[in-house]
């Protein structure tokens, strides 16, 4: 059983750590990037103002994409600690 | 459902059945403008459209009926993770979304994507920190899981009010935006459109419940998102702004930029003020360079993620998934689908403005004769309704910025006919708009009938009743919840929006702290939890009095659409001080705790508990 304990403190420290990662992500592109909106409006990003851009479409996108990426690589802990359901 | 299915189960049907139901769709539209061809007016065809939708949302309804606990409650967790996005989606974009937030852009320009990036990343902490761990709980209501996991009849009632404040005051909105659509649609009373709305809206859920509803989002949001694209996309090509316009209207922007100092929008202020409607004041991509400015955006966006993550009728949709891995690819499915409703709507924001406001375009009515834009058919229309109005306030008898009144949550439905778009389209998009206010309401009212009926009548009053004694007792509230829905609704007492925030403030306010910690923290305890929820919602509700009605100042900013910060933040506070002071929960809430946060084995709560 030991074994069984330690593969489980294992896997809810990977687990921790890729919430924070994500939580990181998610901070920078929720809050971050839009307190700078009105410098960013000064840069074009295609063909949009930028701090328009990232508030209407690009954070919207990475937040798609980041959660497709954090579906893939929680399950990869998940199988990798052995503590995924069986199919 | 075997009619449709001869061979395998109904769920491994489901792609063939739904993709049956939207080519059955597109070919009621292309019947639709060919009786629009052969001269069948807008209001039939409108009638039709709102008729044909609702009539299928009852038969699926009807077909899904259930005399079992957990096909009640969670569908029977069998929902595929790509159909209970699609449902979520439905279940997530209300009228707000559908008919107001276009709108809302359309007046308020840049400040008001808060909300777009706020109701969309709140998905992200839905994933990360919720959804999976709740299902592995195996829990059919929010507050079954607070319920149990901190123990204690106090903390699962806490949480059942939190649910109710919550979600109450989103379902009025809910009703109100059906019930607006069915009256103009139908021309009857608004009144008689309230309670017509409402017995649509109980035809989805009162048989079937959770099951019954899963099935009837899925349909409505195949009609909700088709119905937002199909005039975007169609107004683009038509006007040229290139085939895939959300990814190519930076150029929009840029021209609406030079149209706005051509027109002084924001110099020109309007002379007098009408009720309910406002002209342009705001330049449409400008962001302020005031701290101010930058932080009643960032805690706009704040208010909306944390309240996504804690919306009851949201997260109970990832309980109906079969297991916790498909609940958590289910989160990014939803995004996925909500996202093409969202990354839209700023779209056709600037280009119906566009439309208005450039003359090189035989659309635009500002800078031209009044005479001649009180001709136009939709200025007639929605100003007869009292949604538009029209002010020479110069008497110059050219139409100015400031001079041109209406209300922000009528572009999405006005957009087709400002466009010239054929009147089918019209009709398309209010079964669109109905689609998406009825299946907010349906997640809603069930979300508080099943907290009523589970949580406490059956565990807490009444734990030795009998499952059709507690499937009657849930319709039964159904019922009660929807009818005293209807009646508030019929009172008209916010705007549709505020509603929305509102409750989004409260969810975050009594329920965020208890549902993350629960999972991330441990030690958390009962009276931390009972102490988070009660202050936060207290001192939520207080601060929303206090800034909406008892005159007092916003403290930097955080006005009332923003007081879940102020709720949060003391529930945050009052959940760890009291926790720390408290004991640590005992060794079997721990190893539940450690059970809850690993995929493999069975779950927590039995699957008849």
């Amino acid at each position: 059983m030991s074994t069984g304990i330690s593969q489980k403190e294992v896997h809810w420290s990977r687990t921790r750590a890729l919430m924070i990662i994500h939580m990181v992500i998610w901070f920078i592109f929720a809050f971050g990037i839009h307190w700078f909106a009105p410098q960013l409006n000064k840069v074009q990003l295609f063909g949009f103002p930028m701090g328009f851009y990232m508030a209407a479409q690009g954070s919207l996108i990475i937040f798609v994409v980041q959660l497709f990426v954090f579906d893939w690589q929680q399950h990869r802990i998940d199988r990798e600690c052995g503590m995924a359901e069986e199919e | 459902m075997a009619l449709l299915n001869p061979k395998g189960s109904f769920i491994d049907n489901l792609p063939r059945i739904y993709g049956l139901y939207t080519g059955g769709f597109i070919v009621f539209i292309l019947l639709m403008s060919l009786l629009e061809k052969f001269g069948g007016s807008e209001d039939t065809i409108a009638k039709l459209f709102v008729a044909f939708t609702i009539i299928i949302y009852a038969v699926i309804g009807y077909l899904s009926r259930t005399a079992q606990v957990d096909a009640y409650y969670v569908a029977g967790r069998q929902v595929p993770s790509v159909f209970n996005g699609m449902a979520t989606a439905a279940d997530w974009m209300s009228g707000a979304s559908f008919v107001a937030m276009a709108g809302g852009i359309y007046m308020a320009g840049y400040p008001y994507l808060g909300f777009v990036v706020g109701w969309t990343g709140g998905y992200v902490l839905v994933a990360v920190l919720m959804a999976p761990y709740l299902r592995k709980f195996g829990c059919y209501t929010v507050p079954d899981f607070i319920g149990t996991r901190y123990g204690g009849n106090l903390a699962r009632f806490l949480a059942v009010v939190v649910l109710i404040v919550a979600s109450f005051t989103y379902v009025t909105a809910q009703i109100d935006a059906t019930g607006t659509i069915a009256a103009k649609v139908l021309q009857i009373p608004y009144a008689l459109g309230v309670w017509l709305a409402l017995i649509a809206i109980l035809l989805c859920a009162m048989l079937g419940g959770m099951r019954a509803v899963t099935w009837t989002q899925v349909a409505q949001y195949i009609v909700l998102i088709i119905a937002y694209l199909l005039p975007v996309f169609w107004m683009s090509n038509k006007q040229g702004f290139g085939m895939f316009p959300q990814f190519e209207y930076g150029a929009a922007v840029a021209k609406l930029g030079e149209l706005e100092t051509l027109h002084q929008v924001g110099v020109l202020k309007p002379v007098s003020a009408v009720v309910g409607m406002s002209a342009l004041t705001v330049k449409h991509a400008f962001a302020s360079t005031d701290p101010i400015a930058a932080f009643k955006f960032v805690t706009l966006v704040a208010c909306m993620m944390l309240g996504t993550a804690s919306l009851p009728h949201i997260l109970m949709r990832y309980f109906t998934t079969p297991s916790v891995k498909s609940a958590r690819t289910s989160v990014a499915w939803s995004l996925l689908f909500i996202f093409l409703l969202y990354f839209t709507a700023p779209a056709l924001a600037t280009l119906t403005k566009l439309q208005v406001l450039d003359p090189s375009l035989a659309t635009s009515i500002i800078g031209k004769p009044i005479t001649q834009v009180l001709a136009l058919d939709w200025v007639g229309k929605w100003s007869n309704v009292g949604f538009l109005k029209i002010i020479d306030s110069n008497g110059d008898g050219i139409l100015q910025i400031n001079e041109f009144f209406m209300r922000a949550d009528i572009v999405v439905l006005a957009t087709p006919e400002i466009a010239g778009l054929p009147a089918v389209i019209s009709g398309l998009v209010a079964a669109g708009g109905l689609a998406a206010a009825m299946s907010t309401a349906d997640g809603l009212l069930l979300a508080i009938a099943n907290a009523l009926s589970h949580d406490l009548y059956y565990k807490m009053i009444d734990p030795k009743a009998d499952v059709k004694h507690r499937l009657l007792v849930a319709r039964v509230l159904l019922l009660a919840i929807g009818a005293a829905g209807s009646a508030v609704a019929s009172l008209r007492l916010t705007g549709i929006l505020g509603a929305v925030a509102w409750a989004f403030d409260f969810a975050m306010s009594g329920l965020f702290f208890p549902l993350v910690l629960g999972v991330w923290w441990k030690r958390a305890n009962r009276e931390g939890a009972i102490a988070g929820m009660a202050v936060g919602l207290g001192v939520g509700s207080w601060y929303l009095y206090m800034v909406k009605w008892g005159g007092m100042a916003p403290w930097y900013g955080l006005d009332d659409l923003r007081f879940g910060i102020v709720g949060a933040g003391a529930s945050l506070i009052a959940m760890v001080v009291v926790t720390l002071m408290t004991k640590a929960p005992d060794a079997e809430i721990q190893a539940m705790v450690d059970e809850v946060r690993i995929p493999k084995g069975a779950s927590v709560l039995s699957s008849t508990h």
